[in-house]
């Protein structure tokens, strides 16, 4: 079967990979590149737990093609915090409880980085409608909330 | 929000640090049983039946064998038959069909290869032949007179039995004199319900790594809520020697229930003993839904007999559980949720069918909330006719001490009638129903248990502390352990490591279920500790020079008079010339769990266009016992809501005529989403359980039990029509609506 070499930016890193036409950048970035963050829950783009930014944009990993990743620059959970210091989301999850089994906090992390990133100042509702399509089955969502708000009191306060 | 009984405060417990699992989870590092990759590692893949019940006449699996990147292929005669007769017999035969297949999904054959795509394609080639039988999926065709047999090998358990049947239990309770109560009855409410068959809804599909090597040992990775459990099953259904399995546990994305039973692991083992590699087997969605898990399907008829002034007199109730393709006990268990409340007088009758559908698994208290739905409606039927508030006449009926569950024994210490008033006297209660909206009371309890559990703890030569136990943790149970350890030793929470170990670095340890993990194995912890700190004041006399009789424990020092306290990383930089390593392990078959309580509160709005409910706001109060992490009990509670409002209003299994499920999907089978949801507010009431060193009863699973109710309650205030349907999804709410 012949493979395509593709080439991108991944959490700030250049670099290279064969896939078949068919190959998701989810499974591309999780069996070629070692980056396991990005789970698959479903496949089919429900669950949101293989979210991923490409060019910024959130995305289901599980429902790109690998080689629709030539030339982008791609964001996974692993490429959140700065070096050692967690990204504000990552430690108001752990200050709020808002992760029980942790399946879905890659996901739901990069969702939530996606509204920050757009929307500094959401809403509940909007916070409640960016991460409609990633499916936690443990917290109720209450405790991801919160902390999603939190994270981006912190964040205003950090950018002023 | 926390209301503390009588509680004694600690420096540790009941405090809120950042779990020491946590960074992991945040970060992507946390590996999950998908996430592990072995050199030389084969992907498998199953073939399922298309058939609702087919008996298998052949399969033909030589053109599979020989396709490319195959390197195994397996059918049920790669496994022995195990005697009907055996506890695994069930297991046995849904692990992987023999002779008939008894669900659409059961599998019946597995392909090794290099590759997924080779193993997919493979499994497309494999030849079988079926003869069709019929299709039971209904408890009415289950039962009915002359019923062809769903599952030729099922024995109806507690009764006499003279074959095969389709009933997998039968049972009946009685006490007092139920006929008189009804007679003498100034209101009789009797209504009948149902309930579709639901599924837990982890995000994370099963998955293992089995690698069986030249000596024939196996090496599993899986996911699970008891790696003890998969030792056992994985054994017994390969007809191996357990000594033959080590099993390591990886992070567990999900289980509720569903994830204490295997699917997968012999599967992998026979296929990686087979191709002599490491194989990797992951589940997708599609057949998570169709074979593994869901919760049973239910129909009940509750008839409840009260005073004038609110006193339930008497309960008659029957109860049918549809069970799926084999034995359950969910009959037996679900009709034990009538004792939230005193009923002088009570008859149950509970039975379970089988169904040409999966195998049903547990789900967080699993039965309870049928039975709680059909109960918890009529009584608040019985308080709406009665013009009684609906906590009123719940405090009136509620359990106490002494008062008999419904197999009759007394009940210990519990805390209803607290949950009660802590829902009673909340902002939420107290603050006016919002115009439009209705307001809705459930309540709901589970009994939790103990069973078996171990638990090493080794101090370190700078005086941290590991702390090995073998309870995979679902739900922040390692938090927990760490925390009880910090109160018992004296040293800080973030000097602890929490451990869950695989099979051959830990004492033998019971499934995570029955909200048992932080009771029982939280004991086994305790008890380690403390004999650790027994071992620690002898050795503190021996630095000190003085008897163990004068040297007492005080918050992690050694302190004897006369001279200065010695701290425990003192004690431990000086064990190799004190006798050795200071490391003790514990183990219990833990008694005395103690039963939590439950009571739900909520608003919500039904759109009468559309069918469409909108859930406003929701008030959960349960006794945790003492809450050791409470961050983590409230996500208990409020998970387990979240996941009730879901059996509410949305989630439910269709199948075909032939028994082929329709919805298998996140997108049809849809679990409730953060749009869909309010905060979940929530109150822990603390009622110690005196049969645990720190109180605790318990958390993960009373949270599933009223919300059925509780929304559904709601719902008939909002519309003035008693919903006794679930799901309450929008068709269903616009046809009562239409009907009324």
């Amino acid at each position: 079967m012949s493979r395509t070499h593709i080439t991108c930016t991944v959490n700030g890193d250049p670099v290279d990979f064969l896939a078949s036409d068919g190959t998701s950048l989810l499974d591309a970035l999780r069996d070629e590149l070692g980056l396991t963050g990005a789970k698959e829950g479903c496949g089919t783009g429900d669950c949101g737990a293989c979210s991923v930014l490409i060019d910024g944009r959130l995305n289901c990993s599980c429902l790109v093609f690998a080689p629709e990743a030539e030339g982008t620059e791609i964001v996974t959970v692993e490429g959140i915090a700065d070096d050692d210091r967690l990204h504000p989301l990552q430690q108001t999850f752990l200050e709020g409880a808002a992760l029980q089994c942790g399946i879905c906090t890659p996901g739901v992390l990069i969702a939530a980085k996606a509204l920050l990133d757009a929307n500094p100042d959401p809403t509940e509702t909007e916070i409640r409608y960016a991460l409609a399509g990633n499916l936690c089955r443990c917290t109720g969502y209450d405790k991801i909330v919160r902390s999603v708000q939190e994270a981006a009191v912190q964040l205003k306060g950090a950018a002023r | 929000m926390t209301v503390t009984d009588d509680r004694p405060t600690y420096k540790w417990v009941g405090t809120r640090p950042i779990r020491h699992d946590g960074y992991e989870k945040v970060t992507g590092k946390a590996r999950f049983a998908a996430d592990l990759d072995l050199p030389g590692q084969l992907h498998a893949a199953y073939l399922r039946s298309p058939h609702g019940h087919a008996r298998i006449l052949s399969i033909d699996t030589a053109a599979a064998a020989g396709m490319p990147g195959v390197k195994a292929v397996v059918t049920g005669a790669d496994f022995p038959d195990l005697d009907p007769t055996d506890p695994n017999f069930d297991v046995s035969v849904n692990v992987m069909a023999r002779g008939t297949v008894l669900y659409n999904g059961h599998a019946l054959a597995a392909v090794a290869a290099s590759t997924r795509a080779e193993a997919a394609a493979a499994v497309a080639a494999i030849q079988v032949e079926y003869e069709l039988l019929p299709v039971i999926l209904t408890l009415e065709e289950s039962m009915a007179d002359g019923a062809p047999l769903v599952n030729e090998h099922n024995i109806t358990k507690f009764v006499e039995s003279d074959g095969p049947s389709n009933l997998a239990t039968s049972n009946v309770v009685e006490r007092g004199d139920v006929e008189a109560a009804f007679a003498a009855a100034d209101l009789v409410v009797e209504r009948e319900f149902d309930t579709a068959y639901v599924h837990q809804g982890y995000i994370e599909p099963h998955a293992c790594v089995v690698d069986v090597g030249p000596n024939g040992k196996a090496d599993i990775w899986a996911s699970s809520q008891g790696h003890f459990m998969v030792r056992a099953l994985t054994a017994s259904v390969l007809g191996w020697e357990t000594s033959r399995i080590k099993v390591t546990p990886a992070e567990i994305g999900g289980g509720f229930g569903g994830k204490t039973t295997i699917y997968l692991e012999p599967v992998a083992a026979r296929l990686s003993e087979k191709s002599g590699r490491p194989v990797k087997l992951v589940l997708t969605r599609e057949e998570v839904l169709r074979a593994t898990g869901p919760a049973p399907a239910s129909k009940s008829r509750i008839k409840i007999a009260a005073s004038n002034d609110g006193e339930l007199t008497a309960i008659d109730c029957w109860f049918g559980y549809v069970v799926g393709c084999t034995n359950d006990f969910a009959g037996l268990v679900g009709a034990m949720s009538v004792a939230s409340y005193k009923f002088p007088n009570l008859k149950l009758e509970a039975i379970g069918a089988l169904t040409n559908t999966p195998k049903s698994a547990a789900y967080r208290a699993p039965s309870a909330p049928q039975a709680a739905f059909a109960i918890e409606s009529v009584i608040d039927e019985i308080a709406q006719t009665l013009d009684m508030d609906p906590i009123d006449i719940r405090l009136r009926n509620a359990v106490v001490e002494g008062d008999p569950t419904a197999m009759g024994m007394p009940h210990p210490r519990i805390g209803f009638v607290e949950c009660l008033e802590a829902l009673r006297d909340s902002d939420h209660y107290r603050s006016p129903v919002p115009d439009g909206a209705a307001r809705g009371i459930g309540a709901g309890f589970w009994f939790n248990i103990g069973e078996q559990s171990s638990a090493t703890v080794n101090l370190n030569e700078d005086g941290t502390a590991t702390v090995i136990t073998g309870s995979p943790d679902i739900g922040g149970s390692r938090a927990s352990m760490a925390l009880m350890a910090a109160e018992e030793l004296g040293i800080d929470v973030y000097s602890i490591t929490p451990v869950v170990a695989d099979t051959e670095s830990v004492g033998f340890t019971d499934v995570t279920e029955g909200s048992r993990a932080t009771f029982s194995t939280g004991m086994a912890v305790v008890n380690a500790c403390r004999d650790l700190i027994e071992e620690l004041r002898a050795r503190a006399a021996t630095i000190l020079g003085v008897d163990l009789d004068a040297v007492t424990w005080v918050d992690g020092t050694a302190v004897t008079d006369g001279k200065d306290p010695l701290p425990l990383s003192a004690i431990t930089a000086k064990a190799k010339s004190t006798g050795g390593p200071l490391t003790v392990t514990a183990s219990l078959n833990a008694g005395g769990a103690g039963p939590s309580f439950a009571v739900h509160c909520c608003d919500l709005t039904v759109d009468e266009e559309t069918g469409q409910v909108t859930i406003l706001r929701y008030t959960a109060v349960q006794d945790a016992g003492t809450a050791i992490h409470p961050s983590y009990v409230e996500g208990q509670l409020q998970g387990g809501t979240v996941q009730g409002i879901g059996w509410a209003l949305n989630e439910e299994y269709i199948f075909d005529d032939a028994g082929s499920m329709e919805n298998a999907s996140f997108l049809d089978y849809r679990i409730p989403v953060a749009s869909d949801l309010p905060m979940i507010d929530t109150i822990v009431v603390e009622v110690p359980n005196p049969a645990h060193p720190y109180g605790v009863r318990g958390v993960g699973e009373t949270g599933i039990v009223p919300p059925m109710a509780t929304v559904a309650n709601a719902i008939t205030r909002a519309t003035s029509i008693r919903m006794t349907s679930l799901p309450m999804s929008p068709p269903k709410i616009l046809a009562a609506l239409d009907t009324d």
